[in-house]
């Protein structure tokens, strides 16, 4: 769960569009929401094409702890 | 400190007696406050409803009968009107009615007794119970989050529900780690599953949990009507789905969640959200990144065009920074195809050696160069700067 979330990149990429289409945004300014917004983009779309979901089931052990299992459904 | 200690001065007849207004109000007051809204089992006898949509009626057993009211706005959500010698579960208000001196139940509600009345009454008792500790109020419920990457599950680990769940989650948003926590959801040891199960959710931290079923009797649901359940699933910190599959009755667990969704499957559509339409709603802001990047680059060269030598130089170079760099992120932005609407509207000028022009001061006034657009070569020409 460390890997940026796709909600952060979405909330991110949409704060930096919405103050790259003010007028008053410096040049420079611009061009490095620009570069972020790509990289924003670049998680976004890596997470949407992400592949199968993983399905673990959860057991509670003799000893108190928990421990997963890959589930077949 | 003789005379008359219950009622103050004012209400006391000056010959120290109590009317029998007096009375009966003071025994209405002490019967309310000390007696609080009870369930009674009872036999119903001379039921009639009046005019006025009011209906009265005694309850009764082998040993003792009690005169009852249900005013119509309690009756009005009864389906019939109770048959004589019908068995049912009243919740009351006992009270006493003044005018008549009589001990009085106000009726709110009856089930019968017959057709899983007793559970029935269960449930409304649990329901009160809820209630009154607040875990009924709207005010509690809780939005499910947006992108939810762990769900937990607590369902059975043979039942259809876990399927349709895993199903719909692989079609939506395969990005998620479904977490299934196995109880039974059904049977004797049902009850007790569930509360384990949603105990460990709340070790997993799990974003979002689903908990529920599909469908089966009113028997096989009834362990999503107990209250220890209901508590349990009012516990789990993550915002909770419940699932419990029947169209038409509620469960409890559905009342104590943060949402309740029909089916299994559907509890996994409100919890899932869908990669087809993520993906056209990043496209948009995909679009609309070059949009805004394309228009203030536009901007600066029109304010360029507006400014006078001193400063054009500065500004030139620092437009041509920002060329370099949109020329990078351009690169960077081959592999994703809505952006390459960008290389519209681009031109690339070149001497007639060829070489890439980048600076000012390789445009001498009639210089001639050619502009390189997307469908081919346009020879031009500096004009005269002065």
């Amino acid at each position: 769960m460390s890997d940026p979330s796709f909600q952060e990149a979405l909330e991110r990429l949409e704060a930096i569009v919405r103050e790259l289409e003010r007028t008053d945004v410096d040049l420079d300014r611009a061009l490095a929401l620009f570069e972020d917004g790509v990289r924003q983009l670049q998680v976004a779309r890596g997470l949407l094409a992400k592949g199968d979901a993983q399905v673990k089931k959860v057991l509670q052990q003799a000893d108190g702890t928990l421990a997963t299992d890959d589930l077949d459904v | 400190m003789g005379g008359l200690t219950l009622f103050d001065a004012a209400v006391a007849p000056s010959d120290g007696a109590l009317s029998v207004w007096q009375v009966t109000q003071r025994a209405r007051q002490l019967v309310e406050a000390g007696f609080p809204r009870v369930w009674v089992r009872g036999e119903v006898t001379g039921f009639k409803a009046y005019r006025s949509g009011h209906w009265y009626f005694t309850l009764r057993d082998r040993r003792a009968q009690v005169r009852c009211v249900m005013w119509r706005s309690d009756n009005e959500r009864v389906p019939a009107p109770l048959d004589e010698g019908l068995d049912v579960f009243a919740e009351a208000q006992p009270t006493v009615w003044e005018e008549r001196g009589e001990f009085r139940l106000t009726v709110r509600q009856v089930i019968p007794t017959s057709v899983g009345g007793a559970w029935q009454l269960r449930l409304e008792q649990a329901k009160a119970a809820l209630a009154r500790d607040g875990l009924l109020d709207p005010a509690r419920k809780r939005p499910l989050p947006r992108f939810p990457q762990r769900i937990a599950v607590v369902t059975s680990l043979d039942g259809a529900a876990l399927r349709d769940i895993v199903a719909v989650a692989r079609r939506r948003w395969p990005a998620i780690e479904l977490l299934v926590v196995p109880a039974r959801v059904q049977g004797d040891t049902a009850e007790a599953e569930l509360c384990v199960a949603l105990g460990i959710v709340n070790r997993l931290d799990a974003d979002l949990v689903i908990v529920g079923r599909g469908g089966g009797s009113r028997e096989d649901l009834w362990a999503f009507n107990s209250e220890r359940v209901a508590r349990a699933v009012a516990a789990v910190r993550a915002p909770t789905v419940s699932a419990v599959g029947h169209e038409t009755d509620v469960a409890l667990t559905d009342l104590v969640a943060d949402v309740r969704a029909p089916t299994p499957s559907a509890a996994a559509e409100a919890a899932i959200p869908d990669r087809a339409a993520l993906a056209a709603l990043v496209h948009g802001l995909a679009r609309r990144l070059a949009a805004g990047l394309t228009g203030r680059v536009e901007l600066g060269a029109q304010r360029l065009d507006r400014t006078g030598d001193r400063l054009s130089a500065v500004l030139g170079t620092r437009v041509e920074r920002a060329r370099a760099r949109v020329d990078a992120a351009e690169a960077a932005l081959q592999a994703l195809s809505p952006l390459r609407v960008l290389a519209r509207g681009y031109a690339v000028a070149r001497d007639p050696g060829g070489r890439v022009l980048r600076g000012v001061a390789q445009f001498p006034p009639g210089h001639p160069f050619r502009l390189t657009v997307a469908d081919g070569d346009v020879p031009a020409r500096v004009e005269d700067r002065t």
